[in-house]
């Protein structure tokens, strides 16, 4: 055993801990709101202890932005910034819901630590530790879907829905991604190693993400995959933000958005505690 | 404040009178695959003392204990902390227990002080209070100057401290304590042991598990030895150490070269092999007839003054009980865990 640090502090005595001991008054349980708010504020304190993960939400969706922007846009839609126009909803869309996936890994690396087993003992609305990744990360999806938007207006992002519609699209996505998020946690509850959990991550979201509609037009794409776009998740939310984006009336696929989400939420919701009980 | 806080002891001191069983296990079973991690371990636990949990690496105290803390279902059984069920009942267990696990139940990325702020408002202190909670704690356990620094980069010591100022954060009536000093230099360790008994003079139950013999006999009042997932003894100290024997003369000499001649009278006086320490003037002898401690006295008087008049030159005698280690080799067949090296290398 190395003592890598010294404490000059005085050594804990029997005095001093009795003096703790004795003073204490038990305040009354938090409610569920405030326990899931503190597991929230843990995400973000997570965030300024390990500022890498702000990278990877914001390195990734730039580059993907530029990348398709200029491979594709002269290609697919004539000039780069008309397809812009179409792009960028889309690409805000994949990368936030591909950021979602970091839910499931920091549920997984935590389970793997004893602090998991502390949170589990205490008296409180059980899940709060579950809402609470979900908080931190939504803070991630909304800085991410805003740093998408920043390269967006900067490259000639011009959406005809103005700054509301835009907001509202924003809103929508991170509603959105809350609820797909149990999903990740289950997962995260579910699975071994924080490894697979990336690789099983990958292997939904990937289809999901580029089988859809936002890349290109789905009335482009052979019948069957048609199809698949059709029953996609991810497609409609595509069409509904890209519709309030651009200021289009899309009553049927908000509808739809807001009933997945609600079935997401609460399907991997109760899964995701009956397996956090369990465990 | 003050007026509160008296008003909230009172209380509480109250609601405890009638619970004068910490915990209670009959026939507690978990199994993982085919092995019997835990199989059929009784336990009674008095409120209000520290009670030793003691075996080897595997014996299945940490499964054990995962159970009563309502972090793992038992297969089989029951068990009742302060009279609640852990199954039935866990949310209420909850709020009456804390842990340290084996391993650090705080979170690294975190510093101290973020630690014990997040733990005190999930235990209900409002903001400023939880910050002046957290304050006070690190003070008393000496993490002052450690507060603001992520807690992997604290030793061993500071962080078990850190760990323990979490689970008395909120003065549980039962602490559970997983292996506490495991892998801890001496001074950590003794700390550690200072700690446990403040606990328990202000009335909170501790049970305490170990691989430590010496550790469970310095703290704990009443011990459980478990082996492969059972209790194969139970009682105080005393009482484990006087099934295995009435204890073992100690005896060290002047001269080296008597050592041999000493040996073969003690053996001839009391009847059992005489082991040579490793200390070249040293002897041990167990006294293993005398089931009561006065016939052990007679036979270790007897002794010494036959010593006495073979001319051996005796500097220092002495009748202890057995340790628990003999106590451990009796019970199981075979010894206990081995310390680490690293731990036995650190010199106090
Ligand atoms: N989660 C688990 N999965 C499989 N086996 C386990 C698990 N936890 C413990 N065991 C096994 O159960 C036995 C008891 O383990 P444990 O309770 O950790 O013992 P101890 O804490 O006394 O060292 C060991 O043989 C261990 O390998
Ligand atoms: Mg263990």
């Amino acid at each position: 055993m190395t003592a890598t640090t010294t404490a000059p502090d005085r050594d804990p005595t029997a005095e001093t801990i009795s003096a703790v001991l004795s003073r204490e008054v038990r305040p009354p349980r938090p409610g569920a709101l405030s326990a899931s708010l503190a597991f929230g504020w843990r995400a973000m304190l997570k965030i300024k202890h390990v500022p890498s993960q702000l990278f990877d939400i914001t390195a990734f969706p730039i580059m993907i932005t530029l990348m398709f922007t200029y491979l594709f846009g002269g290609a697919l839609a004539g000039s780069t910034r008309e397809y812009l126009q179409f792009l960028l909803p889309g690409i805000m869309v994949m990368s936030v819901v591909m950021t979602s996936m970091y839910t499931g890994m920091s549920v997984n690396i935590d389970i793997s630590k004893g602090v998991f087993d502390r949170f589990r003992t205490l008296p409180i609305w059980r899940p709060a530790p579950m809402v609470g990744y979900i908080l931190g990360d939504m803070f991630r999806y909304t800085a991410g879907a805003l740093v998408i938007l920043a390269v967006g207006l900067i490259l000639g992002f011009r959406p005809d829905g103005g700054a509301l519609g835009v907001l509202a699209g924003i809103a929508l996505l991170v509603a959105f991604s809350f609820a797909l998020s149990w999903l990740w946690t289950m997962l995260g509850l579910l699975v071994r190693t924080e490894r697979s959990v990336m690789g099983i991550s990958m292997l939904v979201l990937f289809p999901a993400t580029f089988l859809s509609n936002i890349l290109v037009d789905p009335k482009t794409m052979p019948g069957w995959l048609q199809v698949f776009v059709d029953l996609n998740l991810i497609a409609h939310l595509v069409a509904a933000v890209r519709g309030l984006m651009s200021g289009d009336a899309v009553v049927d696929e908000l509808l739809w958005t807001a009933v997945c989400g609600g079935v997401l939420i609460a399907v991997f919701g109760t899964l995701t505690m009956r397996l956090y009980n369990r465990k | 404040m003050v007026s509160a806080a008296m008003t909230a002891e009172g209380t509480r001191s109250m609601s405890e009178a009638g619970d004068s069983l910490a915990i209670e296990t009959s026939g507690l079973v978990k199994s993982f695959g085919g092995t019997r991690a835990v199989d059929g371990i009784d336990l009674t636990v008095p409120a209000g003392t520290v009670y030793g949990v003691l075996g080897p690496n595997g014996a299945g105290k940490t499964t054990t204990v995962r159970m009563l803390a309502t972090l793992l279902r038992p297969d089989g059984g029951q068990a009742r902390v302060f009279g609640h069920d852990v199954v039935r009942e866990a949310d209420a267990v909850r709020s009456r227990v804390s842990l340290t696990g084996q391993y650090a139940s705080v979170d690294e990325d975190l510093t101290g002080m973020e630690n014990l702020v997040l733990l005190s408002r999930l235990l209900g202190y409002r903001k400023p209070a939880a910050r002046e909670r957290a304050v006070t704690l690190l003070e008393a356990f000496g993490l002052t100057e450690a507060a603001d620094r992520q807690v992997k980069n604290y030793s061993g010591g500071m962080r078990r401290r850190l760990d323990i100022a979490a689970s008395i954060l909120n003065t549980p009536d039962l602490l559970f304590l997983d292996e506490p000093t495991t892998g801890l230099d001496p001074r950590s360790r003794n700390q550690v042991w200072d700690i446990v008994r403040a606990v328990v003079a202000h009335g909170t139950t501790v049970l305490l598990t170990t691989q430590y013999l010496e550790e469970a006999d310095r703290l704990a009042e009443r011990i459980a030895v478990i082996d492969r997932g059972k209790v194969i003894a139970e009682g105080t100290p005393g009482e484990l150490k006087s099934s295995v024997g009435a204890g073992s003369v100690h005896v060290r000499l002047r001269d080296r070269w008597q050592r041999e001649q000493a040996r073969q009278v003690l053996a001839r006086v009391l009847g059992t092999e005489v082991q040579l320490d490793a200390d070249p003037v040293a002897l041990t002898a167990r006294i293993m007839d005398g089931d009561s401690r006065d016939r052990a006295s007679a036979q270790a008087s007897r002794a010494l003054a036959e010593l006495d008049e073979a001319g051996i030159t005796v500097d220092d005698f002495s009748l202890g009980q057995p340790s628990l280690d003999e106590v451990f080799l009796a019970l199981t067949g075979h010894p206990a865990e081995e310390r680490d090296e690293n731990e036995q290398e650190v010199a106090e």
